[in-house]
């Protein structure tokens, strides 16, 4: 275990203009983002709680802290384009667009949750709007996302698919088969490392003998971009420019951005290998103040759009709680086509 | 007796091997200062250090791979794959490789080690972390794939299976990690290849693995003040399978149901009710031979569903009472 508190300090590699960046997306997108920022951390403090309750069967991975990623992310991709995520979902499939009282219903295992209650936290999909799923196995999407990439490019329809997994997930075969098959039939793909540092109790350091996730894009010849996980602009501006290499045909991109992850692992985890001081400094950069910060919102106006993220919230364990559980007789149903 | 949980005599198993044979090593994810996903390993690194508990990186196939080299040169290690489902990303190491090196090399190899891996469902960990996979090993010469149901057979089949010369898949069940039993506190062995008669009978013989065994034993409490008396054989190794225990009770008993949690179609049950039919307990055969298994889905998340998907103590009585009853 590290007893230096981890405090790297995360350069982007290249270049982020928060003040044209703001221009570029307008104020009203940018309130949008922290918006949806704050529905994120309002919706995984809600799960923390049902959980401590005992009122979710399962487990859960949360991704309070990581809001900068999932939403920097998202809005640099477009309407059509594809979404492949990873266990610690929750935030990317709201950033995503889709509806919080469908989620929660999924993640109280409802007839009505986005997978009819049978997939749950990590298997959080939305087919209609192009979200092809978390995922349960660590990197179990990075390969689908070839696929993806492949149809997008035969069907010729411009779509981009978006491929976020964590720094574990980087250590997995299938990662290196799949980057290199991207790059050598340059595939539409953005492959996004949310790097938060640890892969359940694997501090990154110890998993990798190279400084920057990034640094592998070199073996397959793609571009290797590193940015601030926590600062929402360089994620957008970084997956922006992903994508348009993507959309304009020149092939997948990595984007590692470098965020830390607040909770435990999942839902019991005693952190035995991280210490309590370099959590609470990570929390000291907290992705929503400083986006608000950025804004120039004062306490009180972040505060409003903090409880309207909480109201939103609050009605969907609502609907959630009042949909009927699955019907046992349609156990068998689903299997096949 | 002393009791301890099942995942307390796992660790005591391998704390005892691993004091006394210095090639034992642990390998995996997450085992070290997290002591386990389950906490199987919790407090080894402390006491064997980090040369000998090694954490990896998510890297399934690596580990698979890892225990195979070092098992091909004089260690003995002991791998983890913290959820069964993950064992499907180690696959091609351990049926390909592991398996057949011996018998390509024309016997001059061994490959000794274990890779213990948790299965099953009932946790709410949904479809990718609750599979039961062991028959995918079942299926494959050269593997030997052990499958505990009590404290006391966790630890005498862990340590049989780390002094074996051959890759034991060694598939423990998340249920079963908290519950209690006897365990001596010295090191025993039980050997690979002994069913073990867990309860006597008359009127049906129950064959069942894993968590179905304490499952098949409160049903057969229920059954027995109905006057129905059954007979519980746990094969607790899947390969090598010794089938001589069971085929002899079921010349006693006329009637046998095979119980399983994994998927019906395929799995361990069939084989169990082949050798039946295959001996001379066919002819004592008073009612049909049945499985009682998962059911053809994979596990879902919904708590009533997933409670659903697998046999429970009630399916168990019911199909028991048909069976002795001859309704069917
Ligand atoms: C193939 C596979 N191996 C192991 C696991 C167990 N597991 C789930 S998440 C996780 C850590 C993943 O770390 P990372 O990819 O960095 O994502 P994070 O949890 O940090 O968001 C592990 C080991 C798994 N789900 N799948
Ligand atoms: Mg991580």
């Amino acid at each position: 275990m590290s007893t230096q508190p981890n405090l790297m300090v995360i350069e982007n590699t290249i270049p982020v203009d928060h003040d044209q960046l703001l221009t570029e997306l307008g104020r009203d997108q940018a309130l949008d983002m922290l918006a949806t920022m704050c529905l994120i951390r309002a919706f995984e403090e809600k799960a923390e709680d049902l959980f401590a309750r005992g009122m979710v069967h399962g487990t859960m991975h949360l991704s309070i802290g990581q809001e900068a990623v999932a939403v920097g992310a998202t809005r640099a991709m477009q309407k059509g384009d594809y979404l492949l995520n990873h266990h610690r979902g929750h935030g990317h499939c709201l950033a995503w667009g889709s509806d919080v009282n469908l989620m929660m219903a999924e993640f109280l295992g409802k007839e009505t949750g986005y997978c009819r209650g049978r997939g749950g936290s990590m298997h959080i999909a939305n087919v209609e709007a192009n979200n092809l799923g978390a995922n349960g196995i660590v990197g179990g999407g990075i390969p689908i996302s070839v696929g993806v990439g492949l149809s997008i490019k035969m069907r010729r329809t411009h779509q981009v698919c978006l491929t976020i997994f964590g720094d574990g997930a980087a250590n997995e075969g299938a990662f290196h088969e799949s980057l290199n098959m991207a790059s050598i039939w340059d595939l539409p793909v953005v492959y996004l490392c949310e790097n938060n540092q640890y892969a359940m109790s694997m501090p990154m350091t110890k998993a990798f003998n190279i400084e920057r996730i990034s640094q592998r894009a070199c073996a397959y010849g793609i571009p290797g971009i590193t940015v601030d996980g926590n600062d929402v602009l360089a994620v957008y501006a970084a997956v922006r420019q992903a994508a348009e290499r993507a959309r304009s045909g020149q092939g997948p991109t990595l984007v590692e951005a470098v965020t830390y992850r607040w909770r435990g692992h999942s839902k019991s985890d005693r952190q035995a290998y991280r210490t309590r001081e370099e959590v609470k400094a990570w929390q000291q950069r907290d992705p929503i103040r400083r986006f608000a910060g950025l804004l120039g919102l004062s306490e009180q106006e972040l505060a409003v759009y903090i409880s309207e993220a909480q109201r939103k919230v609050e009605a969907a364990v609502a609907f959630a709680q009042a949909s009927p559980e699955p019907d046992v007789s349609t156990i068998l149903e689903g299997v096949y086509a | 007796m002393r009791e301890i949980t099942y995942v307390e005599a796992i660790r005591e198993a391998l704390a005892q091997k691993m004091a006394e044979d210095p090639t034992v090593f642990l390998i995996g994810e997450d085992i070290g200062i997290y002591g386990g996903a389950f906490g199987a390993t919790a407090g080894l690194i402390e006491q064997f250090g980090e040369e000998r508990v090694i954490d990896t990186p998510i890297s399934e196939a690596g580990i698979a791979g890892a225990c195979i080299g070092a098992a091909l040169t004089g260690m003995r290690p002991v791998g983890e794959i913290q959820f069964m489902d993950f064992v499907t990303l180690s696959m091609e190491q351990l049926v390909l490789q592991a398996a057949k090196i011996r018998f390509m090399f024309g016997g001059k190899a061994k490959v000794p080690f274990v890779l213990r891996m948790p299965g099953g469902s009932g946790t709410g960990a949904a479809a990718q972390h609750s599979e039961s996979l062991e028959n995918w090993f079942v299926h494959v010469p050269g593997l030997k794939v052990v499958m505990p149901s009590t404290p006391y057979d966790a630890k005498g089949l862990l340590i049989a299976a780390i002094e074996d010369d051959n890759p034991v898949i060694f598939v423990e069940h998340k249920l079963l990690y908290k519950v209690k039993g006897p365990v001596p506190e010295e090191m025993y062995r039980i050997p690979l290849g002994q069913s073990h008669i867990v309860r006597e009978g008359k009127d049906l013989t129950i064959v069942a693995t894993s968590v179905m065994v304490q499952r098949a034993l409160q049903a057969a409490e229920q059954l027995q003040a109905e006057g129905i008396e059954v007979e519980i054989i746990d094969p607790r190794t899947l390969r090598p399978l010794d089938d001589v225990p069971i085929i002899r009770s079921v010349k006693k008993t006329g009637r046998a149901l095979v119980v399983h949690e994994a998927v019906k179609m395929g799995g361990f049950g069939g084989e169990i009710v082949a050798r039946i039919v295959e001996s001379e307990a066919f002819d004592y055969l008073e009612a049909p031979v049945r499985r009682l298994a998962g059911l053809d889905i994979p596990i879902p998340y919904n708590r009533t569903l997933e409670y659903h998907a697998v046999p429970q103590v009630e399916n168990i009585v019911e199909e028991a009472r048909k069976l002795v009853k001859g309704v069917y």
